[in-house]
This record gives structure tokens, C-alpha cells and sequence, in this order.
């Protein structure tokens, strides 16, 4: 009983808050949104039986997801009003697409039933008196291994190429030249001082490192714009 | 589950998946809200998956959901990371300005 209250309470506040999300005037407040829809969705699965992957939900989509959703709109300077001309020209089209889909989906939910014997076919049945963690990872680690490493390199290649695309080249960053860290010799690095026993060195007598043009005047090399050492 | 029938979480995700279709059509020139619905529509199939592990007892559904929440994880990366840069270059992220390459 009192799972069917909370059933129905993350249900409908996931549905409102999901029509929020594309109704919504300003996109942070979309955003905010998507948050709470998915903190319900969590519950859901929470009430399925499925509590890693509602853990999952809550850290992945609201901590990341949700968050990289947040700092872009914040990040761009849009102007939002002006994205929402034609908000009506397209609502009917939108909403004629969307009952048909629902009416189709409808049409499928109110025919449809689980065909006999369907527990014979079962990949992966429950394994009895395992916690729902225990038993994912079990299953995914020993034989679904080969897919998580491919899930891995799938956000691998989704870093590289998110870098990729928004790195932008600073002209004046200090980057490395290889070439002319192989050109120096150690004449322009290295000065060796006859300290005297007792005496020392005196103050002004050796600087370290060695200024550039000094160094440059034995062994003229052109100056780069980046100093790498 | 024991309590909750699978019909009830069918429902929810097909009105979730209807609402993310329906946000696409609405905001035609938000590419963020654009891919929010993207975001709704892949979280109503993995409440499906879900809903069918648990009726099932079968524990591939939630496998598949996993992948699913990577894979979608990944698309919102690169999608944010293309609208970053087209912002840069443009100014502007109306979807139906976006005809550079003239396809």
C-alpha cells in the first residue's frame, strides 16, 4: 500500500516536472527541471527493485549530467525570448504528433501480455538472496566485460572529443618547442663559478638561470615567441 | 515490484517518452531544450528496461539500461560541446540557422 502511494507520488511529480522541462520560459529553470524529474525517476527504480542503477541516476545524470546542462546555458550568452518565436506555431503540429504516438502506444499497452513460458528464456534470471549490486556486477564483470570496456571507451572517445571541439589555441599560453629544448647546449644552461675556499661566491657574481641574451650570444638561436624549457 | 504492476510503469514511461517528443517539436529552436528531451525520452526507455527486469526477474534489462545511461551520458557531452562551439562561431544557437555546410 504504501508503496503504491509513493509509486503514484514519484510518478506524477516526474510527468510535471518533465512537462516543465520543455514548457518552461527560462532554461535554467528547464534544467532544475530535469533534476527533479530524474531524482523521481530514481525513486522509480528505487520501487522496481533496481537500487544500483538508482544510485547511478542520481551521481551520473543529476551530479554531471544535469550540472554540464547547467553551466552551458548559463555559460551562453542567449538570447532566450528570441528562441521561443513560433513557440505556438508549433505547439498544435507537436501536439498532433504526440497523441498519435500515444494512442499507438496506447493501442500497444492495452493489447499486449507475456507470452507462456517466457521465465524458461531468461538470460540472467535473479539470483536468489543477492543484493541487486551484487548480482550487476557479477553479471556485468564476468560476462558482459567485453561490453563495459566498450561503454568505457565510448566515454573515452566522448572526452576526447568534447576537448577536442572547445579547446580553444591561447596565444599565450608557454608551451613546449621541442626543437629548442634539443638545441640548448649546456654552455647557456650551466655557468660553473670557482668558488675560492672560505670566500664563496660573491653576491652578484652568478645569476641562475643565465638571462636569455646572454646566453643567446654564443649560440644565436632565433627567439621564439613561447619560451619552453 | 511484488506490489506495483508492470502496467503502471509502462504508462509512465509512455507518457515521459511522449512528453520528450513533444518537447522536441515545441522548442524547434532551442538546441538545449532540444537535447533535454532527448535526455526524457532515453530516461522513459530505461524505466521501461527496468520495469521489465524487475517483472521479468531478469537482470539483462538492467544491463542494457547502463549502457543506455553511457551512452546517453556521452551523447549530452559531445552535444553541449557542438553547441559550445557553434555559439563561438555564430552567436547564436537557433537550430534552424544551421546551415553552413548547405546540406
Amino acid at each position: 500500500m504504501i508503496m503504491m502511494i509513493a509509486f503514484y507520488i514519484f510518478a506524477a511529480i516526474l510527468l510535471g516536472s518533465a512537462a516543465l522541462v520543455v514548457s518552461a520560459r527560462n532554461p535554467v529553470h528547464s534544467v532544475l527541471f530535469l533534476i527533479l524529474a530524474f531524482f523521481n525517476a530514481a525513486g522509480l527504480f528505487l520501487l522496481a527493485g533496481a537500487e544500483f542503477l538508482a544510485m547511478i541516476l542520481v551521481i551520473v545524470y543529476v551530479g554531471a549530467v544535469a550540472v554540464l546542462f547547467l553551466f552551458v546555458v548559463m555559460m551562453l550568452d542567449v538570447n532566450f525570448a528570441q528562441l521561443r518565436e513560433g513557440f505556438q506555431r508549433y505547439a498544435p503540429i507537436g501536439a498532433t504528433v504526440g497523441l498519435v504516438l500515444f494512442a499507438e502506444l496506447a493501442m500497444v499497452l492495452g493489447g499486449w501480455r507475456v507470452a507462456p513460458g517466457i521465465t524458461a528464456l531468461r538470460a540472467a534470471p535473479m539470483p536468489a538472496g543477492m543484493q541487486n549490486t551484487a548480482a550487476l556486477g557479477d553479471l556485468l564483470y564476468t560476462h558482459n566485460i567485453l561490453l563495459f570496456q566498450l561503454a568505457g571507451l565510448v566515454l573515452l572517445v566522448a572526452m576526447i572529443g568534447a576537448i577536442v571541439l572547445t579547446h580553444r589555441d591561447r596565444r599565450t599560453s608557454r608551451r613546449q618547442v621541442i626543437a629548442r629544448q634539443m638545441a640548448r647546449s649546456v654552455a647557456e644552461t650551466l655557468e660553473l663559478v670557482a668558488a675560492p675556499l672560505g670566500a664563496g661566491v660573491a653576491p652578484g657574481e652568478f645569476r641562475r638561470p643565465k638571462p636569455l641574451e646572454e646566453a643567446a650570444a654564443p649560440h644565436p638561436v632565433a627567439p621564439h615567441q613561447g619560451e619552453g624549457h | 515490484m511484488a506490489m506495483i504492476g508492470l502496467g503502471h510503469y509502462l504508462v509512465v514511461s509512455a507518457i515521459l517518452l511522449v512528453l520528450g517528443v513533444f518537447g522536441i517539436f515545441l522548442n524547434r529552436k532551442n538546441v538545449i531544450v532540444i537535447l533535454m528531451s532527448v535526455e526524457l525520452i532515453l530516461l522513459a526507455v530505461n524505466l521501461n528496461l527496468v520495469a521489465f527486469s524487475a517483472a521479468l526477474g531478469d537482470l539483462v534489462g538492467q544491463v542494457f539500461a547502463m549502457f543506455v545511461l553511457t551512452v546517453a551520458a556521452a551523447e549530452a557531452a559531445i552535444g553541449l560541446a557542438i553547441v559550445v562551439v557553434y555559439f563561438r562561431n555564430r552567436g547564436s544557437i537557433e537550430v534552424e540557422d544551421v546551415n553552413l555546410m548547405k546540406g
